[in-house]
C-alpha cells in the first residue's frame, strides 16, 4: 500500500494542489489502484517554495498540475 | 490607529500584553507583583478613585489574564472590587420632568403604571411597570431614564444579577458565554479569562521556535478576521503568526465547508435542525429548552471539526484556534472537543500577543490563507450559516428543500424556539440558524472592533476565496 499526501496548506492550494488532488484521484480509477494506494491530504509541509508538496510514503516530491501525469507514472505506476 | 472599539478593551489589553512579554521571557512568576503599578504608575489616579484601587484592580486582571479563578468553572468572571455597583432601579423619573400638561407618558404606557404628584411630576409605580420603556421614549423632555445596569441589560439570558454587596453576579447555570457582559459593563468589571500564557507555553516548546524537536503548532483562524486588524492586511496578519511561531495558519472556514455539507445531508434525513457552530446557541438550548436538545445538529462546531481532521492527518499537531468569541473558550473545555483544540484566543488576545513580541504586522510581508470556500467563509455573518447549507443541499443533489429561520442575536434565536417548542409548524421553517450574537460572529465579544462595514468586509474575503463551490474546497479532504 503507497500512501500518497498530498498538501492543502494555503500556499499549495494557491499552487494548485484541488487540481494535483482531482488528477490524481481520475488516475487512481484510471489505472484501478484504489486497493493499492491510498490517496490523503496534509496541511503545511514547510516547504512551500517547492509546492505543490506532495509525498509517496516518506519521500518528497514537488509537483504541479502540469506534471502530475508524469509524476504518476514514474513514483506509482513504476512502484506498484 | 485606533486598535479597539472602547478603552475598556485598551486597558484589558494592555494587561494582556504586559502579562505576555514577561511569558516570553520566563520571567511572569518574578515580575508579577509589578504589573499593576507598571500600568497605573501613580501619583493622580486616572481611573477610579484612587491609584491604590486602580492597582488592586489590575492585580485581578493579571490574575484573569492568567487563566482566572480555577474554582469558577465559567470562563466568564466578575471582578468584584471592579464592579462600580450602578444604580440599579429600572426606569426612573428624573427632576428634568416639568409637570406638563400632555402627560404623554401616562398615556402610552398599556400598565397604568404612571401617576402623578400634587405638583404633576410624574412617578412610575414599579410593582405595574413592565420596563418597556415606551415612556422614556415619549417625553419630551428626556426625563425618564433607563437605570437598568448595562451588564444585565446586554444579558439576555437574564444570568446577571445583584448581590448583598451590590456588585454583579453570574448564575452559571443560565450563562451562555457569549461575552456580551464583557464588551458593554463600561467599568470592565466582568470578563473573559484568557489562556495567552497557555498559547505561549505551547508556541514555546514548538519547533519553530526551538530550532527542531517539539511539534508542530497551527492556528485556525475564524473568517470574522477578515474584518478585524484594519489597520493591516490579511496577509501581513498571516504572516505575523508564522512570527509568534504558529507553523501553518488554516481558515476554520474550512471546518466550516466540511460542517456545511455534513448538516444538509443531516437536515434532509431528519427534517429539522437546529445549527450546532455557536457555541452559546447550543449552550442556550441544553440551559432552557432541554426537549429541543435532540434537534441540535450532531456534528461539531467547523472549528473542532477542522482540529480534529488536522490532528488525525499531522501526528504531533497542536492546535490554537482564534476568534472572536468568549463561548469557544468554553466549547474548548468540553470532553468531546478537547483532544482537538488545545487552547483559544480572541482577536484582542492575538493583537496584545502580536505587540508583546513587538511584531508591527503593518511592515510584514503579505502571506497567504486560502483554504476555505465564498460559502465557508461567509459563516462569519448572519445568514451565511443557511446560504452555505442550501448551497450543500445542490452540490450534494440532495433533493429537500431547506428553510432556514435565521436568528441574529441570541433574542431572535429564543423566538425561533418557544415556537418550535409549541410545534415545527409554528416555527415556519426546518432549520433554524443560531447565532448568539448580533450580526453573527462578527458582532462577537472578542473582536477588536465592531463596525457596521464588517459584514462587507466578510462577504469581500468571501468572493475572493479560490474555491467558488464547497465540494471543490473540501474534495481535498478525502
Amino acid at each position: 500500500m503507497l500512501k500518497i499526501t498530498v498538501c492543502i496548506g494555503s500556499s499549495c492550494h494557491i499552487k494548485g494542489s484541488r487540481q494535483v488532488v482531482e488528477q490524481l484521484q481520475y488516475l487512481i480509477a484510471k489505472n484501478k489502484l484504489g486497493e493499492k494506494v491510498e490517496l490523503g491530504g496534509t496541511f503545511c509541509m514547510g516547504k512551500c517554495q517547492q509546492g505543490v508538496c506532495v509525498t509517496v510514503d516518506d519521500s518528497f516530491h514537488s509537483v504541479s498540475p502540469d506534471t502530475v501525469e508524469e509524476f504518476f507514472a514514474k513514483e506509482i505506476l513504476a512502484k506498484v | 490607529m485606533r486598535k479597539f472599539d472602547t478603552k475598556v478593551q485598551y486597558l484589558k489589553y494592555k494587561v494582556l500584553r504586559e502579562v505576555a512579554r514577561l511569558a516570553w521571557d520566563d520571567t511572569l512568576l518574578e515580575n508579577i507583583l509589578d504589573i499593576p503599578a507598571k500600568l497605573a504608575p501613580g501619583k493622580v489616579p486616572t481611573m477610579r478613585c484612587c491609584v491604590y484601587k486602580e492597582r488592586a484592580i489590575l492585580g485581578e486582571r493579571v490574575k484573569i489574564a492568567m487563566g482566572g479563578d480555577p474554582t469558577n468553572p465559567n470562563v466568564i468572571q466578575v471582578i468584584d472590587i471592579a464592579c462600580d455597583e450602578c444604580p440599579v432601579g429600572g426606569y426612573e423619573v428624573t427632576n428634568a420632568c416639568r409637570g406638563c400638561l400632555a402627560h404623554r407618558c401616562e398615556d402610552v404606557c398599556k400598565f397604568g403604571a404612571l401617576s402623578f404628584d400634587h405638583n404633576h411630576v410624574a412617578h412610575i409605580d414599579k410593582s405595574k411597570c413592565k420596563e418597556c420603556g415606551a415612556c422614556a421614549k415619549v417625553c419630551p423632555y428626556t426625563a425618564i431614564v433607563s437605570r437598568k445596569r448595562p451588564c444585565q441589560n446586554a444579558c439576555k439570558v437574564k444570568a446577571i444579577s445583584m448581590n448583598e454587596e451590590k456588585a454583579a453576579t453570574i448564575d452559571n447555570s443560565k450563562c451562555i458565554r457569549c461575552g456580551a457582559c464583557v464588551y458593554q459593563c463600561p467599568f470592565g468589571a466582568i470578563t473573559d479569562k484568557s489562556y495567552i500564557v497557555n498559547a505561549i507555553d505551547i508556541l514555546k516548546k514548538s519547533e519553530r521556535n526551538t530550532c527542531g524537536g517539539g511539534y508542530r503548532v497551527y492556528a485556525v483562524v475564524a473568517p470574522s478576521i477578515s474584518s478585524q486588524f484594519s489597520y493591516a492586511k490579511l496577509g501581513q496578519v498571516i504572516t505575523g503568526l508564522k512570527k509568534l511561531g504558529f507553523h501553518d495558519v488554516i481558515e476554520a472556514a474550512l471546518g466550516a465547508d466540511m460542517v456545511a455539507m455534513a448538516e444538509a445531508k443531516e437536515l434532509s434525513e431528519k427534517g429539522l435542525l437546529t445549527s450546532s457552530c455557536c457555541p452559546a446557541f447550543v449552550q442556550y438550548i441544553k440551559a432552557n429548552f432541554p426537549n429541543l436538545v435532540e434537534h441540535i445538529s450532531h456534528n461539531m462546531s467547523p472549528m473542532a471539526v477542522l482540529a480534529k481532521y488536522i490532528k488525525e492527518t499531522t501526528p504531533n499537531a497542536k492546535v490554537i484556534f482564534i476568534g472572536p468569541c468568549t463561548a469557544k473558550k468554553a466549547e474548548a473545555q468540553l470532553e468531546s472537543v478537547k483532544p482537538y483544540v488545545d487552547t483559544v484566543l480572541t482577536f484582542e488576545e492575538l493583537q496584545a500577543l502580536f505587540d508583546s513580541r513587538d511584531i508591527e504586522i503593518a511592515t510584514l510581508e503579505e502571506g497567504v490563507l486560502d483554504n476555505a470556500s465564498y460559502f465557508g467563509r461567509i459563516f462569519a455573518r448572519s445568514g451565511g450559516l443557511s446560504d452555505a447549507a442550501a448551497q450543500a443541499m445542490k452540490e450534494q443533489n440532495i433533493d429537500f428543500t431547506i428553510k432556514p429561520v435565521v436568528c441574529d442575536g441570541i433574542e431572535a434565536c429564543r423566538m425561533a424556539l418557544l415556537k418550535l417548542s409549541k410545534s415545527p409548524a409554528a416555527l415556519g421553517g426546518n432549520f433554524i440558524e443560531g447565532m448568539a450574537c448580533i450580526g453573527g460572529c462578527i458582532g462577537g465579544a472578542g473582536c477588536l472592533t465592531h463596525g457596521e462595514k464588517n459584514k462587507a468586509e466578510v462577504d469581500k474575503y468571501g468572493r475572493e476565496a479560490l474555491e467558488k463551490n464547497i465540494s471543490d474546497a473540501v474534495s481535498l479532504l478525502k
